[in-house]
């Protein structure tokens, strides 16, 4: 479906919600439950967390539905509620938690940043890591990222949103977008080029029973 | 010609194809010839594919039977 047969069917259905057909509210989110979760995820970085949100957020966008304005998407509404709900938990619980959490960036306050990891990905890492260890060293990079760039990586990134969607829910300009979006793809890729640029292939005598050393 | 340090800074849109033709067509040549370069835009553009594949990055098990109760059990006191 094109984008705006996607939006006419959305707007049908927001109309017959608002008019008290309430189960139908299960269709309008389900194809965005999962954008709900990673956006607040990006804040949050913490999985109960940020489904306790995504949970808060679409009761809070069924219960303000009306609030959402004819020529608003309702994708980016509902994101911007998931971002607001996390943000808030963000502030009222575990700031103190979450900051001193947060790793040192590995760029200089102007954004300099030089890659320091040279190592060559040649094998194709899904199809020779197992899909499990590909999962964890994905967050523990994402968990790394500072706040501003995470939120913008997940949405851009993880998510495919638009430049222009990303910059929308942020609330930030689409420059800004850019600058941050350069930063976390750098810092994802040095973070992660340690076990991708592994060769596989030498850490084979593990599982067949030998030790290499 | 461009430097390595101007590829580094036009990665991202590079990627993106967010960028003038010229600069891009320098960038390429640039890449045939520098071994660093292209492992980073390589490296890079594989990291995007790898975060952008949906297994990679799961939900919790049970999100979204845990969401539609809670959905349930709110429409039924409203
Ligand atoms: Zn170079």
């Amino acid at each position: 479906m094109q984008e705006s047969q996607i939006e006419s069917a959305e707007s049908a259905l927001i109309e017959r919600i608002r008019k008290g057909e309430n189960d139908l509210f299960y269709a309008l989110i389900q194809p965005y439950e999962r954008s709900v979760y990673l956006t607040a995820y990006a804040v949050l970085r913490n999985p109960d967390d940020a489904e306790d949100a995504a949970q808060e957020a679409l009761l809070k966008a069924f219960a303000h539905l009306d609030q959402l304005r004819s020529n608003e998407k309702f994708k980016g509404w509902l994101l911007l509620i998931a971002l607001n709900e996390a943000r808030q938990r963000r502030r009222r619980d575990r700031q103190h938690l979450y900051e001193s959490l947060d790793a040192e960036p590995i760029e200089t306050e102007d954004g300099d940043f030089t890659p320091q990891q040279f190592a060559d990905w040649r094998e194709v890492p899904s199809e020779t890591l197992e899909r499990k260890e590909i999962r964890a060293s994905v967050r523990r990079a994402l968990e790394s990222l500072k706040l501003k760039y995470r939120e913008v990586f997940v949405l851009r990134d993880m998510q495919h949103l638009s430049m222009a969607d990303t910059a929308q829910v942020l609330g930030i300009s689409v420059p800004l977008v850019k600058i941050h979006l350069h930063r976390a793809r750098l810092q994802m890729r040095e973070q992660l080029t340690p076990m991708f640029g592994k060769r596989w292939i030498e850490r084979l005598p593990f599982f067949k029973g030998k030790k290499p050393w | 010609m461009v430097s390595c340090h101007r590829v580094l800074q036009e990665l991202s849109n590079y990627l993106d194809e967010d960028i003038d033709p010229d600069l891009r067509a320098a960038i390429d040549e640039h890449l045939r010839g520098c071994h660093r370069c292209s492992v980073l835009v390589d490296s890079t553009r594989k990291m995007l594919y790898i975060v952008g594949d949906e297994r990679t990055f799961e939900i919790p098990g049970g999100y979204s039977e845990r969401v539609h109760q809670r959905l349930t059990e709110y429409f039924a006191k409203h």
